[in-house]
């Protein structure tokens, strides 16, 4: 047998999972879907003495929005955002996001916020929500607290969340009627991780962009917002000139490496170029609306 | 230094499923991975180990009717489900659809990514009974077979589908 042993503990609250998790401290790990601990587990990367399992908590698969937010429980897989009507309609960089993760038995099982927990710097929920300015919600014993994605990466597999707290929700504010958003990602195969992606969410207000999300998957130690084309964009009409500049910061923006997937000058031409072709989406999505 | 029983204990939980049609229990270690459980507790030797990377497929089984990596799912996990391998498709006396699509297209090769093919090509029909050949591939697309026979693995597919209409 690959992993080392450990308890396992199938709570029906998030109450009694916490209780687990106070108990453990770090020694503890949190399974929902497992595509990416099980992995971590078997290779002994990860050995927690105790395993809290959350899929028997009611009500942690829900997707629906609320008071002007997104909500992803903490259950809910990437086969059913890739399922999702209201992704598709109004959420451009998640729904393209959803099917390219990973492989379709995969799907079935990891979850979103799952992928936010790994801290993957090459997953791509990461980019796809902090384009979107995702944040997520955290429970822990004392209560709830808030996280910005922007603060939740610390960086490679490395997060702002403590070992007796658990991602509940993921939330994304509700984009306005007019917006667009895309997520463009390079692969060498299904299943691989991305050699690079980049998410583009944009919001218009009187013709101009009024807030520009612009994230890179693969080109980092973790997933990295390019804020200086968020900026650039911001107060200006999208148009040629705009998005060559955008995505000219976009690349300047990343961090890459030389490795099997590519050399940095490469992948760094790729983000120009997913950064261009996913504003130009947005702004075709937006004129859909 | 040996173990005591209540040190074991922890480590252990009796599993409680129903595998091709037939109620099982064992009383097995958590860290079981759902493959060795079928493999190996029940000597169900049908659903392969190929990569064990959560790659390849080979080992994907049906839980509650979806596929899943049985290499990348501990056993504990699928309390009170049901869970089918290959082993469960044929009906008495005969073969199911899938297989008899694989049969006569000669949909495999060395055979080792097979049984999973066949699996989550069951999963979809169930769900899409007349799925485009773009559909089929998506849908196969996290099942790799090394001999890369993938042309008559659609095809048997595509044979499954028309034969599961036929008889519906």
């Amino acid at each position: 047998m690959y992993p080392a042993r450990f308890e396992y503990f199938a709570p029906s609250s998030v109450e009694e999972a916490l209780s687990v998790l106070e108990r453990y401290g770090d020694e503890a790990k949190v399974l929902a879907g497992g595509q990416s601990l099980i992995p971590l587990m078997k290779l002994r990367f990860a050995s927690p003495r105790a395993l809290v399992d959350l899929n028997g908590i009611d009500g942690l698969d829900e997707l629906y929005e609320d008071n002007g937010m997104l909500n992803i429980g903490a259950l809910v897989r990437h086969k059913a955002c890739e399922r999702s009507d209201l992704l598709r309609k109004r959420y451009g960089v998640l729904a393209d996001a959803a099917p390219q993760i990973s492989d379709p038995i995969v799907r079935n099982r990891g979850t979103v916020a799952g992928s936010l927990a790994h801290a993957d710097p090459q997953g791509d929920w990461g980019s796809a929500l902090l384009a979107g300015g995702g944040q997520v919600q955290v429970r822990g014993s004392d209560g709830t607290r808030t996280i910005s994605l922007d603060d939740f990466f610390l960086g490679p597999f490395t997060t702002a969340l403590e070992p007796t707290e658990i991602v509940t929700w993921v939330q994304v504010p509700e984009p306005g009627p007019r917006s667009g958003g895309a997520y463009f990602k390079l692969e060498r195969k299904v299943g691989d991780f991305a050699t690079v992606a980049v998410g583009v969410h944009v919001s218009f207000s009187n013709g101009k962009v009024e807030r520009a999300g612009i994230a890179l998957t693969g080109v980092g130690p973790r997933n990295l917002r390019a804020e200086s084309a968020e900026q650039a964009l911001a107060g200006h009409e999208l148009d040629d000139e705009a998005i060559g500049e955008a995505a000219r910061l976009a690349a300047q923006a990343a961090e890459p490496r030389d490795d099997v997937r590519g050399s940095a000058e490469y992948k760094r031409n790729v983000v120009r170029v997913f950064t261009e072709r996913g504003l130009r989406k947005a702004a075709e999505r937006r004129e859909k609306q | 230094m040996t173990e005591t029983a209540t040190e074991q204990a922890v480590y252990t939980k009796q599993l409680n499923v129903t595998v091709n049609g037939q109620a099982r229990s064992a009383a097995i270690e958590t860290r079981l991975l759902l493959v060795h459980f079928l493999r190996e507790t029940l000597g169900l030797t049908g659903t392969h180990i190929g990569c064990d990377t959560t790659s390849c497929g080979a080992c994907t089984v049906l839980v509650d009717g979806t596929p899943v990596k049985s290499c990348t799912c501990f056993a504990v996990q699928t309390e009170g489900s049901e869970i089918t391998t290959v082993e469960g498709l044929a009906p008495a006396g005969g073969l199911h659809p899938v297989q008899e699509g694989f049969h006569e297209e000669h949909g495999l090769q060395c055979g080792f990514c097979t049984p999973g093919m066949m699996l989550t090509a069951t999963a979809l029909l169930a769900e899409n009974p007349n799925p485009s050949e773009t559909e089929i591939r998506w849908a196969l697309s996290g099942n790799i077979c090394r001999c890369t026979g993938y042309q008559n693995i659609v095809k048997a597919v595509q044979y499954a589908a028309a034969k599961m209409r036929e008889g519906s």
